[in-house]
């Protein structure tokens, strides 16, 4: 599903993703750790086209597609989904407003046909209860004022409604109470599908208590330096990531 | 000087002796004075270049509603209809309302003759507002409005500007004298539209008297080349409380001043406004708040967007005189450029002359947010939907704060097409960047 290969790509003219490959595919569900300042946040950013973002070499192939060759939206049309770290503010646009326009135009880039509004507003107020959000926010500016916690739950609820096939959820556990955690948890898991994928970056091991991945690789200085499975998590939770640094050096 | 009066003059209508007082004044104070060049400061960024023409009188029209385009809010009650500065008795309504009298100058009756006389002008400091001057001078008829006192009005008063096509360019006199008797309650809606070919002076006097309230909204939604300057003047006696909401689709030359005096303990004005400018369009918003009286308050906000390589202007004066204490005033402009040739001037002044006050003012200019924009395309949404979007976004919450709801219905989807349109889509297109606003 997702292929990406000796990925290299600077911000600002400075290198940080330095040879990166990653093989994802359908029905799996990955974890990417590492410390700070690995890359982690990057390879979201990337992936889903944000501006400022240059890539000097490598390549990534998404459903089979070159996905430099697609603009950020096309790239969620082809079910590309990036719940955000820090989601972005936009006073003025109702959250109603912004899911309807998400779900209307990748609906429609898959030629199926738009809910009427009525069947839309059931969806996303069931949405919301799954993901333990009051109604009321569907109402307000998308993610205006929205606390820490309420932002990540608006994530995943998006998610939710957009069926992407791969989802890419960037330290969506970082700042969240252990009851919110479960909240993105339990939505993760009932969405794990046979045709849809995960990628979790994150910096904790915590998350995968909760949702168990089948792969965890560790992002340091740009390259993925070691994959296992879900016990790698644990021995880094262990022994941190000093000595996978050492190993590698 | 271009000549701006002498067309007007030619129309031979009679006009009672208080009136031809006044334009007589008014016509000594404009041909004792000369154009603003932008060396005066209040010109500073306006020019008034494109009124360096040939004008004509306005021309009669009895062009039909359909042949002239009209479009406007389906508000209930009376709606009175100007094309070219002329009264047009076929296109407007006139429905009866206990609280309200709504009369033509040149149809008032005595007691009514004598409340304009007393009235009008009352607003405008001659001096200062030149044009105000030349709308005296060539003032043949206008509106009285007449809220009574210690009486609600019904349904929302309206009163249509149409300019029609024409082969010269003419000017047309617009004069409206809104009368709030004590206690009273009404809601006034001003509509400015059509042609290119056209220069209004318009000016419309507030006189709200103690406790009453004043809804108002001025829309200029005429064509893209149109000119127009005009003026609002308030006079709030105690505890009166006017919500003025202005809107601006650009025009070659739009300078709008907006002149709100609190000449009355505990008085209240919520002055709103939005502008929106494209092509080489060029809006000027002028307020200026005169807080003269202790315990008054004034909550201004205006938002403008601008695009391509038009210009902007907003001025924003509020003067605390010595003896206003207790004033509260709060005054703020956003303004965001689509483009990097559009252009907005825009200034804050508050001028305090009083210890015991509370005052904020604030004003920005930024350009679209790239995050906001990136954020919605990886949601899908296309990159001309996600500008419509956060554009709309950028001016939704003063459209929301409309007390009328039969006005916000009118303009929401005016507001959306704009933005549609600004797009770059054609009509169909169009539709689909804009329907999910409001969704």
């Amino acid at each position: 599903m997702l292929s990406i290969k000796d990925l290299h790509a600077e911000v600002d003219g400075k290198t940080i993703l330095k040879g990166l490959s990653l093989e994802i595919n359908a029905g799996e569900v990955h974890a990417i750790m590492g410390p700070n300042g690995s890359g982690k946040s990057t390879l979201g950013h990337v992936l889903s086209g944000r501006p400022g973002y240059e890539i000097t070499g490598g390549s990534v192939e998404f459903m089979g597609k070159d996905i430099f060759e697609m603009e950020t939206e096309e790239r969620a049309h082809l079910g590309l989904f990036l719940a955000f770290q820090y989601p972005v503010e936009i006073p003025g646009v109702s959250n109603m407003e912004f899911l309807k326009a998400a779900v209307d135009a990748v609906r429609e880039s898959r030629d199926e046909e738009a809910f009427d509004t009525v069947s839309f507003m059931r969806k996303a107020r069931e949405a919301c209860t799954a993901v333990d959000l009051d109604q009321a926010f569907l109402k307000r500016g998308v993610n205006e004022g929205f606390s820490g916690g309420e932002k990540k739950r608006n994530e995943l609820m998006q998610m939710m409604l957009l069926e992407p096939k791969l989802c890419i959820l960037d330290e969506t556990d970082s700042g969240l109470d252990i009851d919110a955690l479960q909240v993105v948890a339990n939505g993760v898991n009932t969405m794990r599908a046979e045709d849809r994928a995960f990628l979790l970056v994150t910096h904790y091991q915590r998350l995968l208590d909760y949702i168990k991945p089948d792969f965890v690789h560790v992002l340091a200085d740009g390259r993925i330096v070691k994959s296992g499975d879900k016990t790698l998590a644990l021995e880094l939770e262990e022994k941190g990531y000093g000595w996978l640094e050492d190993e590698v050096a | 000087m271009t000549d701006l009066l002498s067309p007007q003059l030619n129309l031979e209508t009679e006009v009672p002796d208080w009136l031809q007082a006044r334009r007589l004044a008014g016509r000594a104070t404009w041909d004792n004075s000369s154009l603003p060049t932008r060396k005066t400061e209040d010109w500073k960024y306006t020019s008034l270049f494109p009124l360096q023409q040939d004008f004509t009188a306005a021309p009669v029209s009895d062009a039909s509603a359909t042949e002239l385009g009209l479009d406007l809010p389906e508000l209930s009650g009376s709606r009175l209809v100007f094309v070219n500065g002329h009264w047009r008795e076929d296109l407007s309504t006139l429905t009866s309302d206990a609280a309200l009298e709504v009369v033509r100058f040149s149809e008032a009756d005595d007691e009514q003759s004598a409340l304009i006389s007393e009235h009008l002008g009352t607003t405008v400091p001659s001096a200062k507002h030149l044009f105000a001057m030349l709308n005296d001078a060539a003032l043949t008829d206008g509106v009285f409005l007449r809220v009574r006192a210690n009486s609600k009005a019904q349904h929302p008063v309206q009163l249509v500007w149409h300019n029609s096509h024409s082969e010269n360019t003419f000017i047309s006199n617009q004069r409206l004298l809104v009368l709030a008797e004590h206690h009273s309650e009404a809601s006034l809606v001003e509509h400015f539209s059509g042609s290119d070919n056209a220069f209004t002076n318009g000016v419309t006097e507030l006189v709200l008297g103690p406790g009453a309230r004043l809804n108002h909204s001025r829309l200029h939604l005429e064509s893209p080349q149109a000119l127009h300057i005009g003026g609002l003047h308030a006079r709030l006696d105690r505890d009166a409380t006017l919500e003025s909401f202005h809107l601006a689709l650009g025009g070659k030359l739009k300078r709008i001043d907006i002149v709100i005096n609190h000449e009355g303990a505990g008085a209240h004005c919520q002055l709103d406004g939005i502008y929106l400018l494209r092509g080489n369009e060029h809006v000027d918003y002028h307020t200026c708040i005169e807080h003269a009286v202790p315990h008054c308050t004034t909550d201004e906000t205006f938002r403008g967007i601008i695009g391509d390589k038009a210009r902007a202007v907003f001025n924003g004066r509020i003067h605390i005189h010595p003896d206003a204490q207790k004033t509260r005033a709060e005054l703020s402009n956003k303004n965001l450029l689509t483009s990097a040739s559009a252009e907005v001037n825009t200034k804050p002044e508050l001028e305090i002359y009083a210890d015991d006050v509370q005052c904020a003012h604030g004003a920005t200019v930024a350009q679209l947010d790239d995050a906001m924009l990136h954020y919605l395309r990886t949601r899908g949404i296309s990159e001309e939907e996600a500008l419509v979007l956060l554009s709309y976004g950028f001016i939704n919450a003063l459209v929301e704060t409309q007390a009328l709801d039969s006005l916000r219905d009118y303009l929401k989807p005016l507001l959306a097409d704009y933005f549609g349109a600004t797009a770059g889509a054609a009509a169909e297109q169009c539709a689909n960047l804009t329907r999910h606003i409001g969704a």
